[in-house]
């Protein structure tokens, strides 16, 4: 099967089981970056179709939302926080050598596919500060050298 | 007899360590043949402290901490687990200073329970609430909300009383509740330690406030970014509706209500009720104009009562207690208990829950020890990314939404971020302005260009250029922000930016004090 039948066939699915619920469009588009890693371009007509919306509308919804992207991510997401209080706990410093150590700036992805960095804006993880969160798994207390071993240890589980 | 075992499964805890200090702890006893019960229960909220483990002792249960995994096969050669003397032994938790100052009434159960244990949440209080509410007229049930002087959790401080009292009144086939569970704000994390630590009394508070007002169906919309707290709420609503406390004909009532947690996105603007419940109806959160009030035309057009996950999680104990237990903590017009978050540069940061009342002072200090990194506390920022930035001399203010209102701050959800002398309160107001433009929905002019414009003056500013006509531009500029934007994102970021500017000016690279706006 075609990469983008195979998309077909998953949007498909989806929009097949949750178009009914009320307010449907997010938990759609939820399960469809669960399943794919984003919501890919030629998804759109379908669940337009599937929730008599057009497609402007279904679009203009994705582009709103910082969480949902239009292409695919890295191997492995990291959400860096930005807010005060990981500012107040050198979470800046902590932002530059990240983006140095992956050689990337905030919404770009390794040239190696591994890693992408997206801010995020407090991960309720203020009392151990700084945080970041890398797929489901969350870190505080986070310094140079704690992320240094834990991206280190992620590539080899790679 | 197997000996009982706790550590935290709230994600703080998590975040450092506390998954792999109970699979240690597993491990080693195994090894050693010790039987024991190992319960994941919810954070106390002393962080500094975590991971914490607990042993179940004849003379209550004893803490250690903060645990390192490195430290397990000490803690057994100590034998912890009969109580045993180790340099962690903290003694027993209730004892804590930093616990036993407190006034837990929302937060009785949290660290206590295994939160997704229903047994547990019977055995503790759980679902005395609604056994009440169930036996009461809707309208008994609204007035109990009222007199208990509970207001709105969520920053806004709106009677919630009042708002059930309206959807109550307003006819209709099909009413809501939606509990707003997208605690974006910055230095808040109250809502995620009741989600994942106790979610049963979210659950039980939002059946209550459905059968009150005559809504059969609830929508939790909880951020993204709380992974755990979804699957917390997730199986603890799967429970609840196995034992028939959600669902049809609840507890042989004849009355129903349904749940179900919907997702957010990563939109800082749909925490404003309006914009939430435009991204619960699958369109972009921007938001509404009000009236309607959403408690006449909320969700889908229906009557709607949204409450912050605090509000509704205090309910269960005002409806097991009376209005006027809960009415008797606290000052004022503030009534009852605020769980405070303690975070930032703070050497004692955690969950601490009062009557309203005590000072900024005593709690960042008597509590919060002073700032993580020891030097002196420069600026407090209460209240979220909308919140002033307080000065030293302003620490003295009471927690109390009027004394805060009082000196043009805001107590908001009770988040503390403490800043140390290091902090650049010039880059830190750029910063409100810059995150008030990423989260902007882009409904209204002043605040969808307004912050933009925002950002780059200050840049000017932070790069010395003409400051006697930047600074007062800055200033007219919040000044449209706060009187022309639609909610409260446009309207109050000008509070961290303008209480920046005016408490320390020399940051901007002004010598004297500018003038008060």
């Amino acid at each position: 099967m075609t990469e983008s039948s195979n998309i077909q066939v998953t949007v498909q699915a989806i929009t097949t089981a949750l178009k009914d619920k009320p307010g449907a469009l997010l938990p759609i588009l939820h399960a469809i970056q669960d399943a794919l890693g984003y919501v890919p371009a030629e998804s759109v007509p379908a669940i337009a179709d599937a929730l008599h919306l057009s497609r402007a509308e279904v679009h203009g919804v994705i582009s709103f939302y910082h969480y949902f992207r239009d292409t695919p991510p890295g191997k492995h997401t990291i959400h860096l926080c930005r807010a005060e209080s990981c500012q107040a706990m050198g979470g800046k410093d902590l932002e530059n050598h990240i983006k140095t150590r992956l050689g990337i700036d905030f919404h770009e992805t390794t040239a190696d596919g591994q890693f992408s960095l997206e801010p995020v804006y407090c991960l309720g993880n203020c009392a151990c500060s700084p945080a970041m969160q890398i797929g489901n798994e969350i870190y505080g207390r986070v310094t140079a050298n704690s992320f240094d071993t834990t991206i280190n240890e992620t590539e080899a589980l790679a | 007899m197997s000996i009982t075992i706790f550590v935290p499964c709230d994600s703080s805890a998590i975040s450092i360590g506390a998954d792999r200090i109970a699979t240690a702890i597993a491990k080693e006893a195994e090894k050693r043949s010790i039987d024991i019960k190992l319960i994941r229960n919810g954070s106390r909220g002393l962080f500094w402290l975590e991971p914490l483990v607990e042993v179940l002792t004849e003379a209550g249960r004893l803490a250690y901490g903060p645990v390192q995994v490195s430290d397990v096969p000490s803690l057994f050669d100590a034998n912890f687990v009969q109580g045993g003397v180790h340099p962690l032994l903290l003694g027993l938790t209730e004892e804590l200073d930093y616990l036993k100052k407190q006034q837990r009434l929302t937060f009785a159960r949290i660290g206590i329970t295994d939160p997704v244990s229903l047994d547990d949440y019977l055995n503790n209080d759980g679902y005395r609430g609604l056994s009440n509410a169930l036996n009461q007229s809707q309208a008994d049930i609204v007035k109990t909300v009222t007199d208990s002087g509970l207001r709105g959790r969520g920053g806004a401080a709106f009677p919630t009383g009042i708002k059930w009292n309206t959807v109550l009144g307003t006819p209709s086939e099909q009413k809501y509740i939606i509990c707003n569970a997208d605690e974006g704000d910055s230095g808040t994390f109250s809502d995620r330690m009741v989600m994942e630590g106790d979610p049963f009394v979210l659950i039980e508070g939002m059946t209550i406030a459905g059968i009150a007002v005559g809504a059969n169906q609830g929508y939790i919309y909880l951020r993204v970014e709380y992974p755990h707290a979804h699957i917390a709420l997730n199986t603890a609503i799967e429970k609840a509706y196995q034992a028939g406390y959600l669902g049809d004909n609840i507890q042989g009532s004849g009355k129903s209500f349904h749940l179900e947690v919907r997702l957010g996105a990563g939109a800082y603007i749909c925490g404003e009720e309006t914009s939430l419940m435009e991204s619960l109806e699958g369109k972009r959160g921007l938001v509404r104009f009000k009236p309607p009030l959403p408690a006449i035309s909320g969700l889908f057009g229906k009557p709607t009562v949204v409450n912050n996950v605090i509000s509704l999680a205090s309910v269960p104990i005002i409806l097991d207690k009376g209005g006027d237990y809960y009415r008797d903590f606290g000052m004022g017009r503030s009534r009852g208990t605020l769980p405070l978050q303690l975070a930032g540069n703070i050497k004692h940061a955690g969950l601490v829950e009062l009557a309203f009342g005590m000072t900024l002072r005593e709690l960042i200090y008597d509590f919060g020890g002073g700032s993580a990194s020891g030097r002196p506390i420069k600026a407090v920022q209460v209240g979220g990314p909308l919140g002033a930035y307080l000065p030293e001399s302003q620490f003295d203010t009471p927690l109390d939404y009027e004394a805060f209102a009082a000196n043009w701050t805001v107590l908001g959800h009770g988040g503390v971020v403490v800043f140390d002398d290091t902090a650049d309160m010039a880059q830190m107001a750029r910063y409100n302005m810059e995150f008030c433009a990423i989260e902007s929905c882009g409904k209204c002019t002043p605040c969808r260009i307004g912050s933009t414009r925002g950002y780059e003056v200050i840049d000017n500013i932070i790069a010395g250029q003409e400051l006697g006509k930047n600074i007062p531009l800055l200033r007219d500029l919040c000044n449209t922000l706060l009187n022309g934007s639609l909610c409260a994102l446009g309207g109050m970021t000008p509070y961290p930016v303008l209480s920046a500017l005016n408490h320390f000016p020399e940051d901007f690279g002004i010598d004297e004090k500018a003038n008060a706006a």
